[in-house]
This record gives structure tokens, sequence and C-alpha cells, in this order.
């Protein structure tokens, strides 16, 4: 790719695997287990962290020549906080139903770890480009949990996915129904997410074991 | 035949399937390893053998469960019968037969998921198959309505097998007992084949909303719905009432209780103290309806004023303190936290039962939480142990033996 150097293009890739935010980090769990039971929801959670960790990314690298070492988390959580809000009111204006099943998550990407976590660690010491990328990176890397999550969560625990009855319908018995297959209750509940996260990280780490933290 | 296993081993030994071979090889016949260096202790009880020992005492239970099953779906046909007698009624080819159809494909099922996973996995990481499984995959089959479709059993057990047990790193370092994990998971997965009054009877579902329809309500869902039950005592302690397949008949799971105890399987101390502790509870609810605090139209009254002992007449709570609670790997390990670990058992389960109508049943979920808190309650004794004893050395006195050692003591400590 003669669009990015290889550092560059590292900064995105990285996060998408070997230093994903949520299975090796191990961050941003919270949102994850509590949004993923549809798939839609887990899209639009990703797609507004996107937004939200690019341009503060950006933002907080511009920023960090003269925010004072002090003072920084506040600003950096003003930053985050004018963003979320953006997002939520955007999402209340367009998309009304999904905004009231994200419910108080959206407001709660303010304190989601891997944000502050990438503002301190990268933004502040990195240029506005190499923040940017950095920032779609990790927002992608969590989006790729979140969505596979919420596609096992939503096909197996609803057999819909982005409500469309993938599976034949559970009332009137048709498709996988009319064999006496049956919707599983457990993986709508928050616990399972939990349970599918530590099968991805497990899967993760089979594959690539310098991954695994030593004991 | 032995001498041909012995020698097939030979031959496959460090092979990728040896750990599958030696499994079914030790299932029959002691290997014929020697030891090479320094004195072992050689005893009988084996881990294989251990589990064989509680499979023995699930057998009845097994056997009553059958006719149990047939006993149920005739019985809700025809209604049950006038004057029971137990040979003209419940030892019947057909009630058998009813149960060699419904509770057999379980237990196959449950043995063949559970068994290939801890085959697979034992070949995957290459060590020995564990034994853990014997008795999980017997288990699992008593502990579940009759009519539960074989293939949320199967998922169910791969379930419990690989997140309840293999993920921690297989027999021994599970810390929630795995037959109660696939319980647990059939539960919050499929709740509609695991509560309600038509699961319990074999086609009870099947025939619902038709002319046919029949249903058996267990007591403890009729009592949570503040109905009748039309079972008397002594049809709840001798098991002809409906249930999940083997934990109804208390006089069956009494009789594996001492054969375990006799046996030094499992602890008593956890059993005495889960029943004294399901008691308590008991009396504690009894004592509240008796004060009449509680106004009868309460939706808890019916159960709270249900008599303190019969609670472990119905439902699993004797199943489980007996069968589940007494696992060795998940339970406490300490004498002492063993009293605390029952205890809180039997308390919790009668609690669930009587605060959470969605749970009419409440045995499963103390114990895996028992089980989750079972580490703490051994680190909490051995910590008290140990200051007790620090708090006797430093009080100690040290006596010398004779007047000669006086001085060598003087000398020593001086």
């Amino acid at each position: 790719m003669a669009l990015l150097s290889k550092k560059d293009a590292n900064l995105i890739k990285d996060p998408l695997a070997d230093n994903n935010p949520i299975t090796i980090q191990v961050l941003g769990i919270c949102s994850a287990l509590a949004i993923t039971a549809e798939l839609k929801a887990s899209v639009v959670m990703a797609i507004s962290v996107l937004f939200v960790l690019g341009v503060g990314n950006v933002v907080i690298s511009l920023l960090r020549n003269i925010i004072p070492a002090k003072i920084r988390i506040i600003v950096q959580l003003v930053v985050v906080a004018a963003l979320v809000i953006i997002v939520d009111q955007v999402l209340k204006a367009f998309a009304y139903e999904l905004s009231k099943t994200l419910s108080v998550f959206v407001g709660l990407i303010i304190t989601n770890c891997i944000i502050m976590g990438r503002f301190e660690a990268f933004a502040l010491g990195n240029g506005p480009w190499k923040s940017f990328l950095d920032g779609i990176g990790n927002a992608l890397g969590y989006g790729v949990i979140l969505v596979i999550v919420g596609f096992f969560r939503e096909l197996l625990g609803s057999g819909t996915l982005f409500g469309m009855k993938v599976l034949g319908d559970p009332v009137t018995k048709t498709g996988l129904y009319s064999i006496g297959y049956e919707n599983n209750g457990f993986m709508i509940i928050p616990p399972a997410a939990l349970i599918v996260v530590g099968i991805i990280i497990w899967v993760q780490r089979s594959r690539n074991r310098a991954l695994i933290e030593e004991a | 035949m032995k001498e041909k296993l012995h020698q097939l081993k030979l031959k496959y030994q460090g092979k990728k399937m040896a750990p599958a071979f030696n499994a079914l090889h030790t299932f029959l016949y002691m290997p014929n390893e020697t030891t090479h260096s320094g004195a072992h202790v050689r005893a009988a009880d084996d881990l294989k053998r251990t589990m064989n020992t509680v499979i023995m005492a699930l057998v009845p239970c097994l056997l009553f469960g059958m006719f149990n099953a047939g006993y149920q779906h005739y019985s809700a046909i025809n209604g049950f019968p006038e004057s029971f007698s137990l040979f003209e009624h419940f030892l019947t080819w057909d009630n058998f037969w009813v149960g060699v159809t419904t509770v057999l494909p379980l237990v196959i099922v449950s043995y063949g998921v559970g068994l290939a996973i801890e085959f697979l996995f034992a070949v995957i990481k290459g060590h020995e198959v564990e034994e853990g499984y014997l008795v999980t995959g017997m288990l699992v089959p008593l502990i579940i309505p009759v009519d539960t479709p074989l293939w949320m059993l199967a998922i169910a057990v791969a379930f419990g097998v690989v997140i309840g047990k293999e993920v921690f790193g297989g027999t021994g370092m599970n810390i929630l007992n795995p037959a109660l994990t696939i319980r647990a998971f059939l539960f919050f997965a499929y709740p509609t084949w695991m509560s309600g009054d038509k699961v319990w009877v074999h086609e009870g579902v099947e025939r619902a909303g038709t002319a046919d329809a029949i249903s058996g309500e267990t007591v403890l869902g009729s009592l949570a719905q503040g109905s009748d039950y039309a079972y008397s005592l002594s049809d709840m302690f001798y098991g002809f009432i409906p249930g999940s397949v083997g934990e109804t008949s208390t006089l069956l799971i009494l009789l594996g209780a001492l054969f375990l105890i006799f046996t030094k399987i499992a602890s008593w101390r956890i059993m005495v103290s889960a029943v004294v502790g399901a008691l308590a509870m008991g009396l504690i609810f009894n004592g509240i309806v008796d004060a009449g605090w509680l106004p009868e139209y309460s939706k808890f009254y019916t159960l709270m004023s249900f008599p303190y002992w019969q609670h472990l007449l119905v439902g699993g709570l004797a199943f489980g303190i007996v069968f589940m609670a007494t696992d060795p790997v998940t339970g406490s390990q300490t004498n002492k936290g063993k009293w605390y670990y029952g205890f809180f058992i039997g308390f919790l389960s009668v609690m669930i039962r009587v605060f959470n109508p969605g749970y009419p049943e409440g045995v499963f979920l103390a114990i895996l939480l028992m089980n989750v808190f079972a580490p703490t309650i051994d680190h909490y004794v051995v910590k008290g142990n140990i200051k007790k004893r620090l708090k006797r050395f430093k009080t100690a006195t040290i006596y010398p033996k004779s007047s000669d050692e006086v001085d060598t003591l003087k000398t020593e400590t001086a």
C-alpha cells in the first residue's frame, strides 16, 4: 500500500489482531457485554466508538502541547463528552428506536476505558495523522469483536440477523424450527457475551501462542 | 485378553490415540506398569473406583426414575390408582418400557457426547482420559425433565464439559460442578423445557393444547402458585411424584447417601450441615408465618407455611445435597469449611425456593453459588487455624524433660 507507510499500516492492523483492545488488553468489556444481544446495536455501537475515538484522538493530539499535564484527564473527558453528546443526539434524531436499545450505553462511551487509554497512551505523544490511524485501528478492533459477539448472540439467541428471521419463524414453525429447533435463551442474557468473548480469547491465543500471558 | 491389551498398549505408546486406548484399557483391567523406585502406596480406591461407587449409589435412583416416568405418564392419562399397590401399579413392564424409551436415550446422549469430548481433549492435550465424566454423565439425566429434547441435552453437555470443566484444566480443576453447569445452561437457555407444569410427565408437552392434554405439576410448582397438590407425604418420601427423572425418591437417595457415607466416598459433614441449613431456613419461614407477620394473601404464604421438614422430601434438595454438594472437587476441602459450605447450601436452597417464584427449585443455584465460595471458605478456615496455632505457640511454655536438659535449653534459647 502506497497510501500508508508500513509503520502507519501497523497502527491499524495491530489492534485488529495481536493487540486487540478487548481480547488482549481486556478493555471496554462492559459495553461488549451489555449491548451485543443484537447485531444492529453492536454495529451502531462500533460506529459510534469509531467516530468518537477517531475524532477524539485527533483533537487530543492537536492539543497535546498546550494541555497542562495536571488537568489533562479533565480536558480529555471534556473532549469525549462533547463527541459522545454529538453521537447521542444524532442517534436520537435519526434512529430513535435504536438509541432506546442502546440507552445509557452511548453515554457510557465516555467511560469506555479504550478511549481514555488511547488518549493517554498514544494521542498525547504522537502527531494527529498517526493518532487518527491509531484511533481508527483500535475502534475497529473493538468493533470487530462486538460484531462477532453480536452475530453469535443474535443468531443463536433470537434466530435473527439484523432483525431478519434467517433460521425461520419460531411462531409458525418454519425453517429450522419445523424440526424442533429452539432459540437459546441463554445467549440473550449478558453472561453469554462473557462466555463468547472468552471463547474468542481462547481461540485467538491457541492460534498464536505468543499471546499467552505468563502465569 | 488381558495380555493382548497390554501388548497393544506398548504398540501404541507415544502415538496420538494412546490416551483414548489407555482409558478403555484401565477401565477394564489394572495396568501392568510396575513401579521402579521407592515405596508406593497401592490402594483399591483410585479415581475410577471412586466414580464407580458413586454410580452404584445412583443406579437405584435411575431405575426408580424409569418406572416413575411410566407411572406418572399413565397416571396422568388414566388418573392415579385408587388403592396404590407397588407391584400392580408401579413396577410394571408398561411403566418400565416408557422409562426405557425416554430415560435411556438421555443417559446414552449424556455419556456419548460427554465422553466424546473428554476423549477429544485427552487426545489434543496428550494426557490420560480423565474419569470425571463418569459420574457427571450419570447425574445429568437424573436431574432433567423426562422429555428434554436430546439435541438440547447434547448442546448443554458439550457446553458444560468444555466451558465448565475443560477450560479450567479438566477433572479436578473445575470451579463449578459440571452436572449442575449443564442443568443451569438448560434452565437458562430453554426455560420452557425445564419448568412449568407440562414438562415433568412424558408426552406432556406434545399433548398440550389438545383434547388429550395431560399435565403434572410438581409439588413445589403447585406451592409456588398457591394451589393444592394431590400427593400424600408417603408419596413424596417414596417418590411417586412428578419431577426430574431421578430425584423424586427421597428413600432411595437416603439409601445412596448411607452407601456413600459407609464407603467414605462422600462427606457426611456436608450432608448433615446442608440438612440442618435447610431445616433452619424452613423453621425461620414457619416462624414468620406462625407469628402472623405475613398476611395470607402474600404470594409467599403457601411456600412459607410449608412445614419446614417437608422441604427435604420435595424437589431436588435431597438429591442435590447427597450427590451434588458432596462433589469433592468443587466443595470445601477443610472439615470446618464443609460445615459452613453445607449449611449455606441448605439455607440458600430453601430461601431461593420461597422468594423466587421464577425458580421453583433453587438447589442447583445454591450449590453453584457455594461452589464459587468454597475456596474462600477454605482460605479463611486455613487462615484461622494458622492464627490459632501461632497464638498457642506464643503463649506456650516449653518444659524440660529432665533437670539435665535445663542447661542445654538455656544455652539454646539464650
